[in-house]
């Protein structure tokens, strides 16, 4: 009988789920908001508006959805490698898909000394996994696996899939925005479409205004539930990477070399460094991340802070060092 | 991984499939006859070394367990430089089935301690007439085997290892993707 060292963190799952349902509650209020609005309103320019920004806010979606892998390589201005180009990545990738029973991604180079490392594409076939090569020069093999199954844990999350579909919300509301702006710049007070006669140009107007309100607040909803979703999926797929290679505190030393501040464990002498202790600089980041959750750049970010991220691969760390007991 | 638990972030890890290793020792006869490869006697096992304690312990004592009974030639344990660990049991090159058993063991103790994810691969080592060597690697998360010919300077002899695949197609299960047939340069024993 296999014990498993894997336990599963249903407080993030609780959370994710949570946090999707969200959304989904945001778009359906929405769409009854729209369509109420709708009934009310018959004029040609309302119903254009709607219509072209449900439209290109499919186009743009799925485009975005699509093409993935080919976009974000252009963007990242990164070029595939063969196994002879580069043996040691290509090594460390063999070996992560063989543990994983994952198909091998395409990998990819990108030429930026600013270390950064992302997986994107669709599903796993048309997967491409690329790194820099400032990363490549910062970390060490055990560290550069870690980094890698973090990033193949987002590929195997389908990640590209679900931020797609929750963006898509957020992006069709400020396309609303934006066309009920300019109709109104450009058509208001001409078009008299209205029903009945004489009442147009007033129905018209204050409509338009409810439909640029609604987007409004639909996309500063969803903007920060998508913002919330993506921290839990880099905390999910920190986890699964970890977990992976059994190996968090190499992950951890990664992302700490790789946060861009000061390093946080010096490399100089106590002996040395003694007369620098006088000027006590505190390392940039402890004043803005170090309090809680509320703050405007927590909202707003993308990933989660570093403090959070290391905290929770130290769990990890103690689950395995659990000897004796299971889960 | 079902489309819930892909979509929760819920990755649950890849078990290992052990039991189809003990078609080796049969796969090793044939190989006898149909080709001058002979086994060296090496086998060993790959696996990922997790951090802590818990691991640690099983890897002393599966060692331990190893290095019981007499007459034994001792294991080695070593790691690689992508930080992988190999298991390394040496029999007398016609005790085929016994280097299996070992090796079998050191799969159970781990996937009991519930380190069954960490496991990655296993090779048997054979050697022809001109001392050519040849591995057949089996992929523990696939339960598959592909031959693995390492030839000087990071080249792989992949007319050789189709020709073996052919001869062992009813010995042993082969991986049909190709593209999962990885290179293990520097694997002890080839």
């Amino acid at each position: 009988m296999a014990r498993t060292h894997y336990a599963t963190d249903r407080g993030l799952i609780a959370r994710m789920g949570a946090t999707l349902f969200l959304i989904g509650l945001v778009f359906t209020a929405f769409i009854i908001a729209i369509v109420l609005l709708l009934a009310n309103f018959t004029s040609v320019s309302g119903d254009g508006i709607i219509f072209i920004a449900v439209l290109a806010g499919v186009a743009i979606s799925f485009g975005s959805y699509y093409w993935s892998d080919k976009i974000a390589l252009a963007t990242a201005g990164a070029q595939l490698v063969t196994p002879q180009q580069a043996p040691e990545l290509h090594g460390v990738v063999d070996r992560l898909c063989a543990l994983a029973d994952m198909p091998k991604p395409r990998v990819a180079i990108a030429p930026t000394d600013m270390p950064n490392a992302f997986a994107t594409g669709r599903s796993s076939k048309v997967a491409v996994l690329c790194v820099t090569e400032g990363l490549l020069r910062r970390l060490d093999t055990n560290e550069l696996e870690g980094v890698i199954a973090h990033e193949m844990s987002h590929v195997a999350h389908k990640d590209v899939a679900v931020m797609t579909i929750a963006s898509f919300l957020g992006i069709m509301a400020a396309l609303l925005v934006r066309f009920a702006f300019y109709s109104e710049l450009f058509g208001g007070g001409g078009r008299d479409r209205g029903r009945g006669g004489g009442g147009g140009d007033q129905n018209t107007f204050p409509v338009v205004l409810a439909v640029m309100a609604v987007g409004i607040v639909v996309y500063a909803i969803s903007f920060v539930l998508i913002r919330l979703l993506s921290r839990y999926r880099e905390l999910s797929a920190d986890r699964s990477g970890a977990l992976l290679t059994g190996q968090p505190s190499a992950l951890a030393s990664a992302l700490v070399k790789v946060s861009g501040d000061m390093s946080r464990i010096p490399t100089r002498d106590l002996r040395a460094a003694e007369p620098l202790n006088a000027f006590y600089f505190a390392p940039a980041l402890s004043g803005k991340q170090g309090q809680g959750q509320w703050s405007l750049s927590n909202l707003f970010s993308t990933h989660p802070s570093l403090e959070k991220r290391l905290k929770a691969l130290d769990e990890i760390s103690k689950q395995l060092s659990s000897s004796g007991s299971g889960s | 991984m079902g489309f819930l638990d892909a979509l929760l972030g819920r990755t649950k890890p890849v078990l290992p499939k052990l039991d189809n290793l003990f078609g080796l020792p049969s796969a090793a006869i044939t190989l006898q006859a149909a080709t001058d490869y002979l086994p060296t006697g090496v086998g060993s096992v790959c696996f990922r070394a997790a951090e802590g304690k818990a691991f640690s312990d099983i890897e002393k004592d599966v060692t331990d367990l190893l290095n019981m009974g007499e007459n034994k030639t001792p294991i080695k344990v070593t790691s690689d430089s992508y930080g992988y660990t190999w298991v390394v049991a040496t029999h007398a090159t016609d005790d085929i089935e016994g280097l299996v058993t070992d090796l079998h063991a050191v799969n159970y103790s781990l996937e009991g301690g519930g380190f069954g994810p960490q496991l990655l691969c296993t090779i048997l080592g054979f050697t022809d007439q001109a001392k050519h060597p040849l591995g057949l690697v089996y992929l523990y998360k696939r339960g598959t085997f592909y031959p693995f010919a390492p030839r000087p300077g990071e080249n792989r002899d992949n007319a050789t290892e189709l020709r073996i695949k052919g001869v062992l197609v009813n010995d042993l299960k082969f991986e049909s993707d190709l593209s999962r047939w990885f290179p293990v340069w520097g694997a002890p024993g080839l």
